[in-house]
């Protein structure tokens, strides 16, 4: 490999360089890819990994963990639907959803931070907690949704593109802007870089952590509610798998999951590969099967690359 | 007696930097042999050389006249070059007995057999004058007796040659004794000792000769140290003169800025009380395990507080929370900078802003130009070298982490007292002398100061009254007109007829 393109490759914006050379290979040689109507789809598709993506971001670049987004997805999406067809009030649904889906990421946060428990201990035990708590509430059952306008939250559109697209599309601004230009998203780094030295530094560690947590579950609830109305009913199943697809694709964006190193722009790139990965292996009719390995098979190669890098990083130091 | 480890035109370079360039020298038999320079100097790349870890550009290396030509780090190991990290490799988990034979167990039947390894080891630690039951893990013993454990296995493995990397950065004084004298019996078998170490005393107190490097260039070889002066040393090592490295001044010394009362915790299970007046630098002295560090701990509000209170300018400081003293006025540059003090992975700039950003950073939304002035400022103000306010930290030298995280306090707004603990370990003879200049000047601003150490020199260099703690108290406190070495040491020392030795 000619230096200059290893530097490329490896440099800071290495990944995106990769994106968009396999992004025009794509386009060029799978056919209806770069349709709008494709497009669209692809988008749709990325919106509940992209937007719990925004704060899995936080929680890795902490130095933490959460393995209960995908319960909380779908517990936030049945509180939602059936909190609306008690109440007969979208509004009252929705917020009930979102304080839900908050409170479980307080819980973990508090018994994370506070009682220093191991994350992935702790998330393990709540995704499995809050699953239950979603079967039991709908008896295991899909719960249909009462009032039709409950769609139009993900059908209505503006400027053409569907509603939950804008929701990603904000989220990732929001989320980027708080990373890198405010106290908040520094001292989320600075914790990750070290975080006995952040505490000494005067950062409030524990409050940080319980923070980021509720803000995970608050997102979740965001992604539950979009998806229930996606399609169309509350499902105790829904999302299932989903912690991992969030985590590949933040680790494919190069957050490191030793903390302390995060991007918006990576995690967009990273949801967005997945996203394309699948989406091409539907256009070219590969059995769903296959997916599972290619999947994987990128996740190994993104960290391979992100190891390479770092090398490359320590031997010039 | 012929030389018999020999360094030839060694050169060795990295993008961007050539690290050695041209060194030879050699050194004899049975001869403890030191090696300084400040750091990047290329001691440890010469190290890595010697090691196996890396390979010469140009040069050889060679043993008892053969010359080496080893590719991995395994082939110096079966040529008898051995190396102790600062770091120490050693399995937590496992007892010294399965340590030391780790890899090589005896097995009968495919069993380990247990009797012979720690009977064995047992004779060996014992042969060479280690005190250590083999059965122990080695996760309970202090880090002195692990190093006589690598040691151990060092000589077990029949090393020709042992270089030991700072080997006394963590031990107490009474730890570094032992080691001398097992350095003086390793002597005596006719094993090569390299020691590294920034310790200028140890230097003149062990070693027969001694090789002082400078920007990857041999700066002296002397082939005996009989007519070597510690001043002399220094000048190599910096290449200037610093005849005075502390360069205390006088300066006036106001009312009293911070009052401890009865100040206790787990670790620190008889309270203390002392003053600092504004403009004072007051030392901390003691042995490892004295509570110094314990105690900056406590002030700062790290550790949980049990009692005791904390005053500053007459307003109490609320306890058990760093931000609370910071906010009071009061910071701390802690002991263990890779642990508790810089922030891996992030830049200068973002290490020094840290606390202080909360100040221009209005709802929590930041002013990267400020930032990045701010962080520009203190780099040149504190001479941090850097090519840019962007590095990651983690690519400074210590000395210039350490200005990184006093840039971080200086940064805050109104900082009254500054707890900087061990402010030089692992940090060069020129840097040091710079840190010590900033503390005078901020001392000359009105600041109080408390500086734990645990090297004397330093603290009675710097220092304008001495707090000597002794097993968790404060044994003595002495001015400055009244610094005496043998007596601080002695009040230092738990057994008071053990004065007497030191």
């Amino acid at each position: 490999m000619s230096v200059s393109l290893k530097k490329l490759l490896l440099g800071e914006q290495g990944l995106v360089v990769i994106f968009a050379l396999a992004f025009i290979v794509v386009a060029v040689f799978v056919p209806n890819f770069l349709t709008e109507r494709n497009m669209l789809g692809l988008l749709q598709s990325v919106v509940t990994i992209g937007i719990v993506a925004c704060t899995m971001m936080f929680c890795l670049a902490s130095r933490d963990f959460d393995l209960s987004v995908g319960s909380t997805v779908a517990f936030c999406g049945m509180i939602a639907v059936m909190a609306s067809n008690a109440t007969g009030s979208i509004l009252l649904g929705l917020i009930a959803a979102l304080l839900c889906g908050a409170l479980v990421g307080l819980v973990n946060g508090v018994v994370i931070a506070r009682f220093r428990i191991n994350a992935l201990i702790t998330t393990l035990a709540t995704m499995q907690i809050v699953r239950g708590l979603a079967l039991i509430s709908s008896d295991g059952r899909a719960v249909g949704i009462n009032d039709p306008n409950f769609y139009q939250l993900a059908l209505s559109k503006f400027l053409g593109i569907p509603a939950p697209i804008w929701v990603m599309l904000v989220l990732f601004i929001a989320f980027g802007f708080i990373l890198n230009r405010t106290v908040f998203g520094k001292n989320t780094l600075a914790i990750g870089g070290n975080p006995e030295a952040s505490r000494l530094a005067g950062v409030n560690v524990v409050s940080m952590r319980v923070w980021i947590f509720a803000l995970q579950g608050f997102v979740c609830a965001i992604a539950g509610i979009l998806l229930a109305s996606r399609i169309t009913s509350g499902q105790p199943n829904a999302a299932t798998g989903l912690e991992l697809s969030v985590i590949s694709a933040c680790v494919l964006g190069g957050v490191s999951l030793a903390g302390g190193r995060a991007a918006m722009a990576g995690v967009i790139v990273g949801v967005l590969i997945m996203g394309i990965a699948e989406n091409v292996m539907n256009l070219l009719n590969i059995q769903a099967f296959y997916q599972y390995v290619v999947r994987g098979l990128i996740l190994l190669l993104a960290v391979l690359l992100d190891n390479l890098r770092s090398g490359a990083v320590g031997r010039r130091g | 007696m012929a030389s018999f480890l020999e360094f030839k035109n060694i050169s060795k370079g990295y993008p961007g930097v050539q690290a050695l360039s041209d060194i030879s020298f050699a050194v004899e038999k049975g001869a403890v042999h030191g090696l300084m320079g400040e750091n990047g100097a290329g001691k440890s790349t010469l190290i890595r050389i010697l090691s196996g870890d890396q390979s010469a550009d140009t040069g050889e290396i060679s043993l008892d006249g053969s010359v080496q030509h080893y590719s991995s780090a395994r082939d110096a190991f079966d040529a008898g070059v051995i190396v102790i990290h600062q770091e120490l490799q050693l399995v937590a988990e496992l007892t010294v007995a399965e340590n030391l034979w780790l890899g090589r167990f005896p097995a009968k039947a495919g069993m380990i057999d247990f009797k012979k390894l720690v009977s064995d080891v047992s004779q060996k630690l014992e042969a060479i004058g280690i005190d250590v039951d083999p059965r122990i893990k080695v996760a309970n013993l202090s880090i002195g007796q692990r190093q006589m454990v690598e040691i151990a296995k060092a000589v077990m493995l029949d090393a020709r040659v042992i270089a030991l990397d700072e080997p006394t950065s963590s031990l107490s004084s009474r730890e570094s004794e032992i080691l001398f004298a097992l350095i003086g019996k390793l002597k005596a078998q006719g094993k090569i000792i390299l020691y590294i170490s920034h310790r200028l005393d140890e230097v003149f107190r062990l070693c027969d000769s001694l090789t002082v490097l400078r920007d990857g260039k041999l700066a002296a070889h002397h082939a005996s140290l009989a007519k070597v002066t510690r001043d002399q040393v220094i000048t190599e090592m910096v290449g200037r003169e610093i005849s005075n490295i502390w360069g205390w001044r006088a300066r006036k010394i106001g009312t009293e800025r911070l009052k401890v009362e009865k100040l206790g915790g787990r670790l620190l299970p008889n309270p203390v009380s002392f003053d600092v007046r504004s403009g004072e630098i007051f030392g901390f002295f003691g042995l490892i395990g004295a509570g110094r560090s314990e105690m900056a701990r406590l002030l700062y509000g790290a550790d949980h507080r049990h009692t005791g209170t904390v005053t500053i300018d007459g307003v109490a400081v609320g306890g058990n929370n760093p931000r609370h003293s910071i906010e009071a006025g009061m910071v701390l540059c802690p002991e263990d900078r890779k642990f508790d003090g810089i922030i891996q992975g992030r830049s200068i700039e973002e290490n020094i802003a840290v606390s202080s950003r909360r100040h221009f950073s209005p709802l929590g939304i930041l002013q990267p130009g400020k930032e990045a002035r701010l962080a520009d400022r203190f780099i040149e103000k504190l001479r941090i070298r850097t090519p840019s306010r962007k590095q990651d930290i983690v690519n400074l030298s210590g000395g210039n982490q350490q200005k990184v995280i006093l840039g971080r306090w200086l940064s805050e707004q109104g900082v009254k007292v500054l707890v900087i603990d061990e402010p030089t370990r692992g940090i060069d003879v020129g840097a040091k002398a710079e840190i010590y200049n900033i503390l005078y000047e901020l001392a000359e601003n009105g600041m109080a100061i408390i500086v734990i150490s645990s090297e004397l020199p330093e603290v009675m260099g710097i220092s304008d009254r001495i707090a000597v703690m002794c097993q968790g108290r404060i044994a003595a406190v002495y001015d400055r007109d009244a610094f005496d070495e043998r007596k601080i040491l002695a009040a230092a020392l738990p057994d008071r007829s053990a004065a007497a030795v030191a």
